[in-house]
């Protein structure tokens, strides 16, 4: 194995990630959760923020693509657009997200 | 009765990140054996940090023996989206009783977009479903990174492009809710501040911002989104 920080400062780091990442977590709930009724305005986010949510992680998902050299990111984006039609098609999760995973494996090797 | 039922409910509603996770995770496992730590590590990693991206930067902060300063705010930078997931999950969570202090530490792109996509079939218990939902994961995570620092590089097969299997979840999930929801405006907003803030701040410093901004929208229209949302409840 190769030389590495030691067993207290491997630790250390590694617990003040889960803390940090425990904390940004957990504030909504703590800061929102709780009293015993929701605030109204918390409850109307509840309700329109996962589409928006969604549409960034997807956007997120694709954010290192490079669309100014070759593949132009063509593999991405057209496995994106494949696994909508086939979900708009067959409404089917695991056929859209295993169609689309194995077209993407393909055309990151071919293209 | 219940019981029988529920549980392979949820491993299936699970299925699509048990694929990503356990590739993703092996990945993770292949590179912090190649820092210096063995699968115990790995494991403890992936039990109490339990996050796809941040471990990977992870894996890269040990390896260059980071100061504790630079690994708090790079931690803050990766993580801080996550606050957004919360908020609209604050009144389902409230119906897992003390199981969501530890579905809070679990509440990964992935769990949340499970859990604000899900639907609960009559007679199920709601609660106990979103905690079996969150632990089936946590757990195909663990096991995706403990294997990969064991035997990660015996795996002959090159996964590489597997991990598109979660951009696909995130979008048969917008597909989903982009066809059941009264409006698509939430949708578009998401979208279109994401493609914006990706341009002005880059692929590394974008998600915040774009998250903050999209609340922000959504806020404002909320006049007009409440009565729609309600709307498109009622036909759904």
């Amino acid at each position: 194995m190769p030389e590495r920080l030691g067993f207290f400062n491997s630790a250390v780091m590694i617990a003040l990630v889960a803390a940090i990442t425990f904390i940004l977590r957990a504030a909504p709930f703590a800061l929102f959760g709780g009293r015993r009724k929701t605030p109204a305005v918390i409850i109307y986010l509840g309700g329109v923020l996962p589409p928006a949510i969604i549409a960034a992680l997807v956007v997120y998902c694709l954010r290192s693509t490079d669309f100014t050299v070759h593949p132009y990111g063509l593999p991405g984006i057209a496995s994106v657009i494949v696994v909508a039609l086939l979900h708009i098609w067959r409404k089917n999760t695991l056929l859209s997200i295993l169609g689309g995973t194995v077209l993407y494996m393909t055309l990151i090797r071919v293209v | 009765m219940e019981k029988k039922k529920l549980i392979p409910h949820a491993f299936r509603l699970t299925l699509p990140v048990m694929f990503g996770y356990l590739v993703m995770g092996c990945a993770f496992g292949i590179i912090i054996h190649t820092k210096g730590y063995n699968f115990i590590w790995a494991f403890v990693i992936s039990l109490t940090c339990y996050s796809g991206s941040m471990q990977f930067v992870l894996a890269d902060l040990l390896g260059a023996a980071a100061p504790l300063p630079s690994v708090a705010l790079m931690t803050l930078a990766v993580q801080i989206r996550h606050v957004f997931y919360g908020l609209s999950l604050v009144d389902d969570y409230k119906k897992c009783g003390k199981k969501k202090y530890l579905m809070m530490q679990q509440l990964t792109d992935e769990t949340y977009s499970l859990q604000c996509s899900l639907t609960v079939p009559d007679g199920m218990d709601e609660g106990r479903l979103r905690f079996a939902v969150s632990m089936f994961d946590h757990l195909y995570w663990m096991a995706g990174c403990t294997l990969g620092a064991v035997a990660g590089a015996l795996i002959p097969f090159d996964f590489e492009g597997a991990d598109f299997a979660m951009t696909a979840l995130f979008v048969v999930i917008f597909v989903e809710q982009w066809r059941s929801f009264g409006t698509h405006v939430p949708a578009l907003i998401g979208a279109g501040s994401a493609v914006v803030c990706l341009l002005i701040f880059g692929a590394d410093g974008f998600i915040f911002p774009a998250l903050s901004a999209a609340t922000l929208a959504l806020l404002a229209l909320r006049p007009v989104l409440s009565k729609k949302t309600k709307e498109g409840d009622e036909n759904a």
